[in-house]
């Protein structure tokens, strides 16, 4: 891909709304060994002051790596993926994301730079309840290394 | 803030379960062949699996599975999980490196895998007030 700084600024259509299941968040949890009751147990969670299980920290992973998927896909990039490595992630959160949460993600293109033959692209993903209450903001940086 | 060193054990079926449940189902996690044809030792772990453990070290420093405000990772380095009944090991190690007024305590954290560090600039804000 090229580091064509006319990209930086993109902004994506809103994904379709991520239903976060119960069930989905205790296999998530279950999946990366958190047994904190919280994760699993609703009157766990209400005990601390949420309306239903909460997610691990890196849970909206699973919405935002999906969302990523219209930069990947994007003609305009050309991103080749079967050269990309993920680079660094973070997440800024509003509050933790909860089993009930309806998400949607805002994906924009904030960075492109290039050192060593490689691109390095980041995306932000803002991510917001149906009714516009912000959640979290997912930054993603990918590595698209150069050709050999 | 007690931040005793937490070790996380890493075995092939953990990457299977986790790319169930995270919808990642790239082959280098779960085929030897596919890894190895672009140039890795062998299958390694999701960079996300590795975050997820470490978060879970930072939610066991802070006493609370709610409590992280703020988390980041750079992937410098692949955590190779061998095809064996032991798999590999994950060491996290953090460091305070500020308190501030409102409550807020920042980490700066150390992971490895065999002796390599696997992240850097490796950092959590966690809330502490109570």
């Amino acid at each position: 891909m090229s580091l064509d700084q006319s990209f930086v600024g993109r902004t994506y259509p809103p994904t379709a709304p991520y239903q976060v299941g119960r069930e989905k968040i205790r296999e998530f949890a279950r999946a990366i060994g958190a047994t904190d009751a919280a994760y699993h147990d609703p009157e766990a969670a209400r005990a601390l002051g949420h309306p239903d299980v909460v997610a691990p920290p890196t849970f909206p992973i699973v919405l935002t790596m999906a969302a990523n998927q219209q930069m990947i896909e994007d003609p305009d990039l050309a991103i080749d993926y079967t050269r990309v490595v993920h680079g660094d992630q973070r997440f800024a959160y509003t509050r933790p994301v909860v089993a009930g949460d309806e998400l949607v993600c805002v994906n924009a293109i904030e960075e492109i730079t290039g050192r060593g033959g490689h691109v390095f692209v980041t995306s932000r993903t803002e991510v917001t309840t149906t009714a516009g209450e912000p959640v979290v903001t997912a930054w993603m940086k990918l590595v698209v290394r150069g050709e050999a | 803030m007690e931040l005793s060193t937490q070790t996380f054990r890493v075995t092939r079926a953990d990457l299977i379960r986790y790319a169930g449940a995270s919808g990642d189902f790239n082959t280098i996690h779960w085929s030897d062949r596919l890894a190895t044809k672009v140039g890795l030792p062998g299958v390694i772990a999701h960079g996300m699996f590795t975050m997820a453990l470490v978060g879970r070290a930072v939610t066991t420093w802070a006493g609370a599975p709610d409590a992280v405000v703020d988390y980041g990772v750079r992937f410098t380095r692949p955590v190779v999980v061998p095809d064996d009944d032991s798999g590999t090991e994950i060491v996290v190690t953090a460091v305070v490196r500020e308190v501030t007024e409102d409550g807020l305590t920042r980490l700066d954290i150390t992971a490895t895998c065999q002796g390599d560090k696997v992240l850097s600039m490796a950092r959590a804000t966690v809330r502490t007030a109570g």
